[in-house]
């Protein structure tokens, strides 16, 4: 876009978007034609989201994106220029994807299992306290 | 009433033998196998003196009251339901480490052992790990952790049901002075029953041995349970 901007992430076809709302809140999927100011066009084929209209209230721009996407690309073209890419890799690699993924395993963690973090922590916090006052 | 909707209070919509009809009683009456036991006799032939009296008359045994109430008191309706005991929730089986919530325990973690025919819940600490005896708690005050322990091994004495935890009847009228002093200085406490300390060492015996088989789980039974800033207990897995 135009060089006297600080914002990197656009709304363009071909972004990567991660959805928070509806059935389909926490995948990804890309952005292939924008509607309007408030909805766009989004698609996941690799990530099972059918192509369907989405608020931008709903969804998070993510850095990744598609380039050489043809604007209102079917969902065949999108599967295959994300293969091509390696989208879901790259995603599922970015520490932003890590740290959802951190925080829904600890969420789902048991009494027992949050009883054995902690003292695990403990034992790390141990390590290191006496690591450091060695040093 | 919820066959026959009241029409103001203490009417019903339908008559009696309407709600015998719409129940369908009469597709299968129950009959009571136990004959009601035998009703005590009304009355008494008593001899009286006296020609013209008949020599003998029927006396009523129970004496009809001199006088007919000046006010009616309205009888309250008996109650033919009596309360069920709780079922057990799905999520507590033999060996279901446990949460309690209240009491003098609360924030405990126990073994569930059984429920009993009141029920109530028999869990135990175990006494050696954290201190609580074996002990009835009620199942709403609890939150059932997806830990179990393997107690299959255990075989439950049927010895332990209500009556076992059931107080000792008091001795009556001892005034607080003799409950609490003998000759001026303070009583010295009962000694705990060697029974029930015995048995609480043998249904401990297996529990602590399945404890012992996993790493760090009779650390997390004898440590307390609580909840930190931004913990909520709806949201938590347990």
């Amino acid at each position: 876009m135009s060089a006297t901007t600080n914002f990197t992430r656009f709304v363009e076809v071909g972004r990567v978007v991660l959805l928070n709302d509806g059935p389909f809140s926490g995948r990804i999927a890309v952005i292939a034609e924008i509607i309007d100011q408030n909805r766009a066009i989004i698609d996941g084929p690799n990530t099972d989201v059918p192509r369907q209209s989405y608020p931008f209230k709903h969804l998070t721009l993510t850095g990744l994106k598609l380039t050489g996407l043809p604007r209102g690309a079917g969902s065949g073209i999108i599967k295959k220029v994300s293969e091509k890419e390696a989208l879901l890799e790259k995603w599922d690699k970015s520490s932003w994807a890590q740290k959802r993924e951190a925080t829904k395993k600890r969420r789902a963690l048991t009494d027992f299992e949050r009883f054995t973090v902690l003292v695990q922590k403990k034992q790390r916090r141990d390590v290191v306290r006496k690591a450091v006052a060695k040093a | 009433m919820a066959r026959s909707k009241e029409i103001v209070p203490g009417v019903g919509r339908l008559s009696r033998s309407q709600v015998f009809a719409k129940r369908g009683l009469f597709k299968g009456q129950k009959t009571n196998p136990t004959p009601a036991a035998q009703t005590p006799a009304e009355f008494v032939e008593k001899t009286v003196g006296g020609d013209k009296n008949g020599g003998k008359r029927l006396v009523p045994v129970a004496k009809a009251p001199r006088f007919y109430p000046a006010e009616d008191v309205r009888q309250p309706k008996k109650s033919r339901k009596a309360p069920k005991p709780a079922g057990l929730r799905a999520s507590i089986t033999p060996g279901t480490v446990l949460i309690l919530l209240a009491g003098r325990f609360r924030g405990k973690r126990v073994v569930f052992l059984k429920q009993l025919d009141s029920g109530l819940l028999l869990v135990t600490g175990p006494y050696k790990v954290n201190g609580v005896p074996l002990r009835r708690v009620n199942q709403a005050y609890v939150i059932a952790t997806s830990t179990k322990i393997d107690v299959a091994s255990l075989k439950l004495d049927e010895k332990f049901n209500d009556s076992y935890f059931a107080k000792a009847p008091s001795k009556q009228s001892v005034s607080a002075e003799e409950e609490f002093f003998s000759e001026g200085a303070p009583k010295s406490k009962e000694a705990y029953p060697a029974t029930k300390a015995a048995d609480q060492k043998e249904v401990d015996k297996a529990v602590i041995a399945a404890i012992k088989g996993t790493e760090l789980l009779g650390k997390y039974l004898k440590a307390s349970w609580g909840l930190s800033k931004g913990q909520f207990p709806h949201i938590l897995a347990f």
